[in-house]
């Protein structure tokens, strides 16, 4: 049985639609995250799951037992905020203390757990101090301590490091993702930032207007994209339209050029499809005389210094392909360098095209 | 910012001008008082004073007004914590209607209020305990102390995240009772107490309302003595000030304290 689930929400506010309909189930110790756009129904339901939402129709089970009546201070489910959410009358351990007290737990085991808390996300040296006279890294460490001090059934983050900078962000989300792995306990994450999901998460589930669009470990969110919204959202997707000319041979035109594209099982002869690359798998050569066969031909436009990695803009026939190619040798290709672009078949995802796509290639969220 | 222009902690002239202007303003009528309020014959003496603390009507209205105070303040918070606080939890669209209807004990003179809480009193099922004591007054102080605490009030549920920490409270298991009194009251505390100071000085100086309704309170004690004894009259005045110049400093302590009133919640918002 899992531990938490979500059984067919559906949340509307007046005429809109918040959650069309949402069902996951979680194991116990497993930490989900909920990855979509502003707007996508995310924090939503996960305040369905806090109880500070009711929904329109649906369930939220906690191992069987339905919680969707129940009100949120009877829920036990600590939760972690996006804006500072301290108690600022309390210092850092008051805060803590705080579900402990709600309890009636004994003061002696009260003071204890709290210690042992503030150790355990390094605070040791600032129990004593009011939230004003903390930095917002260590007022969310606090905020997470106090979530945990109550050992909650289910821990709801609705995206904590949101308003922290990027250097803290990366250091808190590991530190979260330690502190979850080390108590086991079941973990619900809200956030827009694919990375923050993609790091830290056993599983994602990416929202688009109420609707889960993918749920899966990250690997299979960033290899395998089962929508063309779930391509777009993770990471940095090129994407061709193409019509398949053999399926049994993995095969498809793109303006004229024959590309090798893997897997074009169960599509017809004919059917217009949109192929997805990462520009991590392309491969970017030297090519004055033209593009050759099974590869793209362009000019180089743009380069975009990303670290250990360069992003070259390539203009194909008038579409932009991102490749990202070692920074040591970018300096090889410079602007205005014909290039051809190609990339192992298998790499390829390709998806019907249902309707016509907008833009070609979309840079990744939360960044 | 003009250039050039070295910026100095000094006042200019100017300032110091206006400053000594305003402040002969307030001070010669206040030195006057206090100078006749010492008046002998012949020179000068503390007998007004003497002959004010040693009446019993004085601290016996002194001590009506201050409880009278009291009381209002109680259902002044009572009242309104709450109210304000479901305003800006729940309903935050009612939120003008609310300071629209602050401004209206402005607007309703105090001897309209007292004919009309007369009026709405005067039935069977009102206590005759109630209506033919002092008590009767309190209703008529909550509605005219009703701006002072719903902008007290108001200032402070602005300056915290009332959702947020509802919600965080709840969500460690906190009833709404606890969260109230753990949690919402302590951030709003210094407009609490504001408002509470506002409405003790608004209380220690109501004239009208208490006059009509026959009840001797403070200030109707100090328009008697006005009308007849002149010095003692004029050093009454100067207690009823002192009194008053308290509250304010209350209000100006109760606003300096750190953790208090201008709440502060750290990093970027």
């Amino acid at each position: 049985m899992p531990y938490l689930e979500l059984q067919e929400l559906h949340k509307r506010f007046g005429d809109f639609t918040a959650i069309q309909e949402i069902d996951i189930s979680l194991e116990g110790g497993e930490f989900l995250s909920l990855l979509g756009p502003s707007g996508c129904g995310k924090t939503t339901a996960l305040r369905i799951v806090a109880g500070f939402e009711r929904p329109t129709h649906g369930r939220v089970l906690v191992e069987g037992k339905d919680l969707t009546a129940v009100p949120p201070n009877r829920r036990d489910m600590g939760m972690v905020f996006q804006a500072y959410s301290l108690f600022p009358n309390m210092s850092a351990e008051d805060n803590v203390e705080f579900g402990l007290r709600v309890r009636g737990q004994h003061a002696g085991d009260r003071k204890k757990r709290v210690a042992e808390l503030i150790e355990l996300v390094g605070l040791t040296e600032a129990a004593k101090r009011y939230p004003h006279q903390l930095s917002g890294g260590m007022q969310q460490r606090v905020a997470l301590a106090r979530a945990l001090a109550i050992e909650p059934r289910v821990l709801l983050l609705d995206e904590p490091l949101s308003a922290l900078d990027a250097l803290v962000r990366v250091q808190l989300r590991e530190e979260i993702r330690r502190l979850q792995t080390q108590l086991g306990i079941t973990t619900l994450y809200v956030t827009h930032d694919q990375e923050e999901a993609l790091s830290i998460s056993d599983r994602v589930a990416v929202l688009s207007k109420g609707r889960i669009e993918q749920i899966g470990v990250p690997a299979e969110i960033y290899n395998e994209p089962a929508t063309p919204f779930v391509a777009e959202f993770i990471g940095t997707m090129n994407r061709l339209e193409a019509t398949v000319t053999n399926p049994d041979g993995g095969e498809v035109d793109h303006k004229g050029t024959r590309l090798r594209v893997g897997d074009t099982r169960g599509k017809q002869s004919g059917e217009r499809v949109l192929v997805l690359v990462r520009p991590e798998t392309l491969a970017v050569e030297r090519a004055p005389d033209g593009a050759g066969e099974g590869a793209l031909g362009g000019e180089v436009v743009a380069h975009i210094f990303l670290g250990s990695t360069t992003r070259l803009k390539i203009d194909a026939a008038g579409e932009e392909l991102s490749a990202d190619v070692p920074s040591t040798t970018a300096g090889t290709l410079p602007v205005g360098t014909r290039v051809r672009a190609s990339f192992p078949a298998e790499s390829a995802r390709v998806l019907r095209l249902e309707q016509p796509q907008a833009s070609p290639a979309t840079e990744p969220a939360g960044h | 910012m003009a250039q050039g222009r070295v910026v100095t902690g000094r006042m200019p002239r100017s300032g110091w001008v206006w400053l000594f202007i305003g402040a002969a303003y307030f001070l010669i009528p206040l030195a006057a008082t206090a100078e006749f309020s010492l008046e002998e014959y012949p020179g000068y003496g503390l007998s007004s004073y003497r002959q004010i603390l040693s009446d019993p009507a004085f601290r016996d209205t002194l001590w009506l007004s201050f409880k009278l105070a009291v009381a209002t303040i109680v259902v002044s918070l009572a009242l309104f914590v709450p109210t304000v606080y479901w305003v800006h939890l729940r309903l935050p669209r009612l939120r003008p209607a609310v300071e629209f209807l602050s401004v209206l004990p402005f607007v309703v003179p105090p001897i309209v209020l007292i004919v009309g809480l007369l009026y709405v009193f005067n039935v069977n099922w009102v206590p005759v305990w109630f209506v033919e004591s002092s008590r009767f007054l309190v209703p008529g102080y909550v509605v005219l102390s009703f701006p002072f605490m719903f902008r007290s009030l108001d200032a402070s549920f602005r300056a915290i995240d009332v959702h947020t920490l509802t919600e965080a409270a709840q969500s460690l298991g906190a009833s709404w009772t606890r969260t109230l009194f753990r949690v919402i009251l302590p951030n709003v505390s210094a407009g609490a107490l504001s408002g509470a100071f506002l409405t003790l000085a608004l209380v220690m100086g109501e004239f009208t309302m208490a006059n009509v309704a026959l009840f001797t309170t403070f200030p109707v004690y100090i328009n008697y003595i006005g009308q007849t004894q002149a010095n003692p009259a004029a050093a009454l005045t100067i207690i009823s000030f002192g009194i008053t110049w308290a509250a304010m400093v209350g209000i100006l302590l109760v606003g300096r304290r750190p953790g208090r009133g201008a709440v502060q919640i750290g990093g970027a918002r």
